[in-house]
């Protein structure tokens, strides 16, 4: 394995560990190229007409690109072992362009399964204005040690 | 109009069944995921980095919350003659119940086997539930969960992306 990847191993992780924040200024590009990028073609996320004749104050990010956005975040903070097994979110408003979003992120609980795999289940919360947009929990296998990886885990060994 | 307070009969019938089925257009590509990533700044080296990829996931991988993104049809493709749309099931039921309008509340990701270049997905749809009649500010309708289970072309479980819709007629 190459010697200068970030490697978080689960003996330095604990409930109640604050992930660094991410801030991102969110433009028109950052919606059509989320959008385009997950294949989504429907209009409210590139036509800013559409959008508000919709009932939207503008075109907002689509879903997919928004679980892209919580994959990234939590794998900065874990590095490529990091592998995530289940993500869970809740969208209450729209991110739109001139918003500044910000994500947070809190260690609510980490284990061992039966297989000995171990996890770190994360809190995550995206916010605007300091208000809550999209609220997600995600459940993200972490290597035991240096010498294990998650990503070698198929089949039964694998419970996300 | 379907009259929302009763659910038809056949769409009863649906629950807890596997009604569609569909295959991807293309293969897992690269610059796909390259483009993805790029879309969000995501920097982990298994999408960037071949060396790296090969040492921890024995090859390239996409990123596993690109599940729909394999199976989203082409806005366009010779021959159509009709718009092709995912999570095709959503779309019926909005039919069938008359519901115009629709949101996705919430959405439920979980991954198995690494999807990876060269790779071609199929996905199931299953309905799981539908809510009786619900009003709120949107407008008045139903909830719906549909599971879309995706397998690879050697029928191993790659994921499953489960989406809790509310879909309306507005107030």
């Amino acid at each position: 394995m190459a010697s200068d990847l970030k490697i978080l191993t689960a003996d330095k992780v604990k409930e109640g560990d604050v992930v660094p924040p991410l801030s991102v200024n969110v433009s028109a590009t950052t919606v059509v190229l989320g959008a385009l990028a997950s294949r989504d073609w429907r209009p409210m996320h590139h036509d800013r007409d559409f959008a508000t004749n919709q009932g939207v104050r503008d075109i907002f990010l689509n879903t997919p690109n928004q679980a892209a956005w919580f994959e990234r975040y939590l794998t900065d903070w874990s590095g490529p072992l990091g592998r995530v097994g289940r993500m869970k979110f809740k969208m209450r408003k729209s991110v739109c362009p001139g918003d500044a979003m910000v994500f947070n992120a809190v260690v609510k609980k980490t284990e061992t399964d039966d297989v000995g795999c171990c996890w770190a289940e994360l809190d995550v919360n995206l916010t605007v204005n300091d208000e809550t947009v999209t609220a997600c929990s995600v459940r993200i296998a972490i290597p035991a040690n240096e010498r294990d990886n998650p990503w070698e885990r198929r089949g039964e060994n694998w419970k996300p | 109009m379907v009259e929302l307070s009763e659910l038809p009969e056949e769409v009863r019938s649906w629950i807890g069944k596997t009604l569609d089925e569909d295959h991807g257009e293309f293969e897992i590509e690269q610059g796909y995921i390259a483009t993805s990533c790029s879309s969000v700044q995501n920097g982990n080296p298994l999408f960037w980095d071949r060396e790296a990829a090969q040492s921890i996931t024995h090859g390239p991988i996409a990123p596993p919350t690109m599940l729909s993104v394999w199976l989203r049809p082409h806005h366009w493709a010779p021959g159509r003659t009709e718009e092709r749309l995912p999570l095709e099931l959503h779309f019926k039921l909005k039919k069938k119940l008359d519901l115009p309008e629709a949101i996705i509340a919430s959405n439920e990701l979980s991954f198995g086997e690494p999807v990876r270049p060269g790779d071609k997905l199929r996905n199931q749809q299953t309905l799981r539930s539908i809510s009786d009649p619900k009003t709120n500010k949107l407008g008045t309708g139903r909830f719906w969960v549909i599971d879309v289970e995706y397998f690879n072309q050697r029928d191993e479980w790659v994921g499953t992306d489960s989406y809790n819709c509310f879909a309306y007629r507005r107030n």
